[in-house]
């Protein structure tokens, strides 16, 4: 097996506990994924395909009952080198309320490089240096009960940037915010992503986030069903809506009209939209 | 007639002390029975305060919140009577399931209301099947379903107190695709059959212009906007600067008109394929 990943996990199953008197069933079911260091991927799949499950492999949350997960080579399975996996990959979940602990936005980022016994003075320096990476430091002395949701999941962000982790993996971040929110959040971590070259695995139910991806990796029934660039997986318009996902409206649009007759390409934004349409359209001046 | 009025409703959170903050200033507007409102505005816009004082978990305190023409509050030992007019789905309302089978819990509402077991059951059983929900589900323990099912037994418990006004808080968050739509259409689907009055909050723009006959739009504790949906999401600028959006089909098109073309507001994708098609018709060549 190759091991040029940053995280690798080969033929990964998984099943939860079944209840008593019922039969295990696997949530994964032999997932290969490789993540390069530095990328940034989205996992999408409908509720119960396995993507959470498979989220938290990556920094030994859950361990494979099949199959392995490498994270930077480290295998997840050995006790041993779990602080070191969990140092290197960090989770952000989707509700900020559960991840926030202290009373002051400052001593919440603070709280994970005291516990992995940073000294003081560096703790001081990486908890600026974090809350300023997600725009929060003017913040620093606030409440965090009393920030909105956008801003509290950026908290929670920092809280991981803090203990300067290589990936941050986040399972659904803006499902509980509002647009204005779920822009802060992408922004900052598309921002951490080409800045600071952290590797970001970002699981999404909107369609709009993961067209902003590297690269999309679609799961379903425990497998991965689709794996590439955004264009190449947003094109299959067809595959993803029989298996309960969605495309931005942008591609649906131009899809519908490609099955019209009108020569479109495939597009994956406003702006792509706009322009397609633009292009074909007759010239203003000729429409009455 | 209206089913719900608004005069000068005003909301101030600790009024009296050093910390209060006016969440809600001085809303009025009225909403007719059988309509499908849209709910919008940022984080802290004042709409989820402003949704309490309908069914009198909050107490204005300025103004007035009126229900078939009645103040609320004109005997406040009445109130419990309001929450069974204007049921409430907060949300992720499966957090708040409890029952030991799915039935059990549905029937808890209309319980409560005094109505007989067997009324009860029959009313959940009918919420149940509003919500697609079928026979088999009754009997489970609401715990070993799934997060959408879970969320469509919680609804179910609301609807079954038959309420005249339905408010549901975020009903889709955290939902798939997939999921969005179902819910989406089951919640339509009973709006048209019951004909009652239906409030949905949303963040997402496209739940909103998929659903709503008028949407209010919540900024800085002020009433923004309130108007017929296409009205409001042609005015995608102010919406903007409101840290709101319109749905991705709808701008695309208001981005065409921008640039000159004649194409009107849409707001699904069969409105921008209608609006685009006599256009496209004229122009490059077919293939």
């Amino acid at each position: 097996m190759t091991e040029n990943g940053f995280i690798n996990a080969q033929d990964v199953m998984f099943a939860y506990e079944p209840e008593e008197g019922r039969e295990p069933r696997n949530v994964l079911d032999g997932v290969t994924i490789s993540i390069q260091r530095g990328e940034f991927v989205a996992l999408l799949g409908h509720n119960g395909s396995g993507k959470s499950t498979m989220a938290k492999m990556f920094n030994a949350m859950l361990l494979p009952t099949e199959g392995k997960v490498f994270v930077d080579g480290m295998d997840t399975v050995d006790e041993a080198v779990l602080y070191e996996i969990r140092r290197r990959v960090g989770l952000v979940l989707q509700n900020p309320d559960n991840q926030l602990v202290a009373s002051v936005v400052e001593e919440d980022v603070a709280f994970g490089p005291e516990n992995l016994g940073i000294p003081p003075e560096e703790i001081r320096v990486r908890v600026d240096e974090a809350l300023k990476a997600v725009g929060m430091y003017d913040f620093r002395l606030n409440a965090p009960y009393k920030l909105s949701g956008g801003q509290k999941q950026r908290i929670a962000i920092a809280g991981i940037i803090a203990m300067q982790p290589d990936c941050i993996v986040l399972d659904e971040p803006t499902a509980m915010l509002d647009p204005r929110g779920r822009s802060e959040v992408l922004e900052t971590i598309h921002r951490l992503n080409e800045e600071k070259g952290i590797t970001i695995v970002l699981i999404t139910h909107y369609m709009d986030e993961a067209v902003q991806a590297g690269r999309v990796i679609v799961m379903d029934g425990g497998h991965v069903l689709l794996e590439g660039g955004p264009r190449e997986v947003f094109s299959q318009v067809e595959l993803l809506k029989k298996h309960q996902l969605d495309v931005p409206q942008a591609t649906e649009l131009t899809y519908r009209l490609q099955g019209m007759g009108f020569p479109m390409p495939c597009t994956l934004t406003t702006e792509e939209c706009v322009e397609a349409l633009a292009a074909y359209l007759p010239p203003v001046q000729a429409v009455p | 007639m209206a089913v719900i009025e608004l005069k000068n409703l005003t909301y101030t959170y600790g009024e009296g002390t050093p910390f209060c903050k006016t969440a809600v200033d001085n809303v009025s507007l009225s909403i007719e029975q059988g309509e499908f409102i849209g709910v919008i505005g940022h984080t802290g816009s004042g709409k989820s305060t402003l949704i309490q004082t309908l069914n009198g978990l909050l107490r204005p305190t300025g103004g007035q919140v009126l229900l078939n023409g009645k103040d609320i509050w004109a005997e406040p030992k009445k109130i419990r009577e309001v929450r069974f007019r204007v049921g409430m789905v907060f949300q992720y309302p499966e957090h708040q399931l409890f029952e030991e089978t799915v039935l059990k819990d549905i029937a808890f509402g209309p319980g409560n209301m005094g109505l007989s077991p067997q009324e009860a059951e029959e009313r959940a059983r009918k919420a149940a099947a509003f919500v697609g929900l079928s026979e088999d589900f009754l009997s489970k323990s609401p715990f070993e379903l799934s997060g959408g099912e879970k969320r469509r037994v919680a609804i179910a418990g609301v609807i079954a107190m038959d309420p005249d006004v339905l408010v549901l808080d975020e009903p889709t968050a955290g939902l798939d695709p997939m999921g969005r739509d179902v819910l989406l259409a089951q919640i339509t689907s009973y709006h048209k059959t019951r004909g009652n009055t239906v409030l949905l909050v949303s963040h997402s723009m496209e739940d909103i212009a998929r659903t709503a006959d008028r949407i209010l739009v919540m900024n800085s504790s002020h009433m923004a906007m309130f108007g017929p949906t296409k009205d409001v999401f042609a005015r995608g600028a102010e919406l903007e600067e409101m840290g709101l959006r319109v749905p991705q089909i709808t701008k695309i098109l208001a981005c065409l008109r921008e640039r000159g073309w004649p194409v009107g507001t849409a707001l699904t994708m069969e409105e921008a394929v209608r609006e685009l098609l006599p256009l496209l018709e004229k122009g490059g060549v077919k293939a």
